[in-house]
């Protein structure tokens, strides 16, 4: 029964609208795959009911001979950063857990926040006839690259378990690596899809600004925050991308643009396209295993016909710098919302004040990184150092955009890798933030400059006496909103270098 | 360093963040070595370059003008650790003696 969990997106439901296969049978499969890699700690939150009756109704709509969704009886995770009136949504964090009766607050995350409302990318998969089987674990409020910031407990790489997954999306990569989704959501503020898609095997993208409706996502940083999906191949990932994209009346921020031919894309040829190789991204801190890796898959593209040269982009190393600045004032503003007062975790006693019930709950609801952020952000903010730490990023930021505007009238497409190293083990950054933070170097520049984006597995690294074979991704990056050539470009590395092989599951 | 004790009390108290005396410390040796990090941007002179402070490729349209239903109060109260009948229960915080 667990093959139809192999299957891709397109196949899956393609047999649903056959009647090949139950949504049901799809589900109890990938239910069973949820128990069996519970070690993996993939997911927050099981919504085993909710998912049943969700494919009983796709079953049941099939029978009553009515059209069925593109993603039917398709089992999709998604990050716990986004809402769902029939899970619990917590971001990871204790502030976003109930006081309620039987529970402490701030310990289980099936006492969560339980949102009024759909995210507009959940109420869209689930018009689609998708089936959302739970909520995935995450670095708290988005911040993190190794999952290991989650007030749960982080998730496992499912290729070596005491190695990270990498983040902040890291239950949505293992969710769709180990096999108990097809598909997942996650967010990507300055890396948290790219990066720990390419940590475990799968295809991630990060959607131009603009290009997703962020309604429903708990803001983290709000001029770089996209949702996208996850997946085990391109043409996958391409299908869930159609289906969430577009402008949203919900969302002032999402493009009255229209929604590109993703899947289509996946078979364009690539031939003649230029593709740029910027320096910046091939030296010190680069793994050689991983540049061995990236470098020959920028070949086989060569090989299909593009044209390879290279482009600069000065700025690229002032990414990490302006990135923690912006991001952290945004996310001081952003979660204000959480004082214990509307929703999640209170700490009070009846000689609470108001501020003290602030400052109290605040403390004991947040954790270290979140904390370190805000104290971060806030001071950036603040009177006498806005102008020389934030209005100085801002104006970084406008070179690191300008870098790529240049590049891109030279060439069609970036090729870079997604990640400096591959997945590294629990602990090994953990005490220090700033190198935990410089496992973004690749990935924020682009966040910055609202551009598109994507990681798709290239060959892993070979097996060493200390560490088995490990995901490598490439990264290719292009102008807002070409998505569809991105599509094109990945789906062509995949033909031409196989894909990745399954992790063990044991 | 360049982050003293007392700049660490004030942004916490700012972000409303009441911190223990272990996190204090900890947070005020995080901060000076991030802040540290983060003044290799003083390096760049942009003196006439413009601040980026959103990358939006199209401008917000203007939604339409037209009245919709809000979240229903009890809805919208659900949530809430304490709530009284019509409204958010927090601690009084206007002096009414």
């Amino acid at each position: 029964m667990t093959d139809v969990l192999d299957l891709s997106i397109a196949d899956l439901a393609d047999q649903v609208q056959k009647g090949v296969l139950t949504a049901r049978q799809v589900t109890e499969a990938a239910l069973a795959r949820v128990d069996q890699t519970r070690d993996l700690n993939a997911l927050l939150y099981v919504a085993r009911d909710a998912a049943l009756a969700a494919a009983d109704a796709v079953d049941a709509k099939r029978k009553a001979g009515a059209p069925l969704g593109k993603l039917s009886g398709v089992p999709i995770a998604i990050k716990d950063a986004l809402c769902t009136t029939d899970a619990p949504t917590t971001c990871a964090s204790k502030i976003l857990t109930r006081v309620g009766e039987g529970n402490a607050g701030g310990t289980d995350p099936e006492h969560g926040f339980r949102p009024p409302y759909d995210a507009t990318v959940v109420a869209r998969l689930r018009a689609a006839d998708a089936i959302l089987i739970g909520k995935a674990n995450m670095d708290e409020f988005a911040m993190g690259s190794s999952g290991e910031n989650s007030a749960f407990g982080p998730s496992r790489n499912p290729w070596d378990k005491s190695r990270t997954a990498g983040g902040s999306s890291s239950g949505s990569a293992v969710a769709v690596a180990a096999g108990l989704a097809l598909g997942s959501l996650g967010s990507d503020t300055g890396g948290s899809i790219r990066q720990p898609a390419a940590l475990c095997g799968v295809v991630g993208v990060k959607p131009s600004y603009g290009r997703v409706s962020r309604y429903g996502l708990v803001a983290f940083a709000s001029s770089l925050d996209q949702v996208g999906p996850f997946a085990r191949d391109v043409k996958s990932a391409a299908r869930l991308l159609e289906v969430i994209s577009g402008r949203d009346p919900l969302d002032s921020t999402s493009a009255e643009l229209p929604v590109g031919a993703y899947e289509a894309a996946c078979s364009r040829d690539v031939k003649g396209l230029r593709i740029g190789i910027p320096q910046e991204y091939f030296g010190e801190g680069l793994d050689p295993a991983i540049e061995a890796s990236v470098r020959a898959a920028i070949a086989s593209l060569e090989q299909a016909g593009c044209t390879v040269k290279p482009v600069s982009l000065p700025h690229t190393k002032y990414g990490i710098a302006t990135y923690y600045i912006l991001a952290t004032a945004e996310a001081s503003s952003n979660l204000a919302r959480f004082d214990g007062v509307r929703f999640g975790l209170r700490i009070e006693t009846a000689k609470s004040d108001l501020t003290s019930l602030y400052g109290k709950t605040r403390n004991a609801g947040f954790g270290a990184e979140v904390k370190r952020r805000i104290l971060l952000g806030t001071y950036v903010l603040s009177a006498g150092y806005y102008d020389a730490y934030y209005k100085k990023a801002q104006r970084v930021r406008t070179l690191i955009k300008r870098d790529f505007d240049r590049a891109f009238e030279a060439v069609d497409a970036i090729a870079v890798p997604t990640s400096p190293t591959s997945a590294f083990r629990f602990g090994e950054k953990v005490d220090n933030p700033l190198a935990m933070y410089l496992a973004d170097v690749f990935t924020l520049p682009a966040s910055l400059a609202g551009i598109a984006g994507l990681s798709v597995p290239c060959a892993p690294t070979p097996a060493t006496s200390t560490q088995p074979i490990l995901p490598v991704g490439l990264q290719l990056l292009g102008p807002a909103f070409a998505e569809e050539l991105l599509f094109s470009l990945a789906a062509e590395v995949e033909r031409r270098l196989g894909s990745v092989p399954r992790p063990p599951i044991s | 360093m360049a982050i003293t004790r007392d700049n660490v009390l004030h942004v916490a108290k700012l972000a409303r963040l009441e911190l223990t005396e272990t996190e204090i410390d900890r947070m005020q040796r995080d901060l000076d070595g991030i802040l540290e990090y983060v003044n290799q941007l003083s390096e760049l002179d942009t003196t006439d370059v413009p601040a980026t402070t959103q990358v939006a490729v199209v401008a917000a349209p203007f939604r339409t003008d037209e009245p919709h239903r809000s979240l229903p109060h009890d809805l919208a109260l659900s949530q809430a650790p304490r709530s009284s009948s019509d409204g958010f229960a927090v601690p009084a915080f206007v002096d009414e003696g």
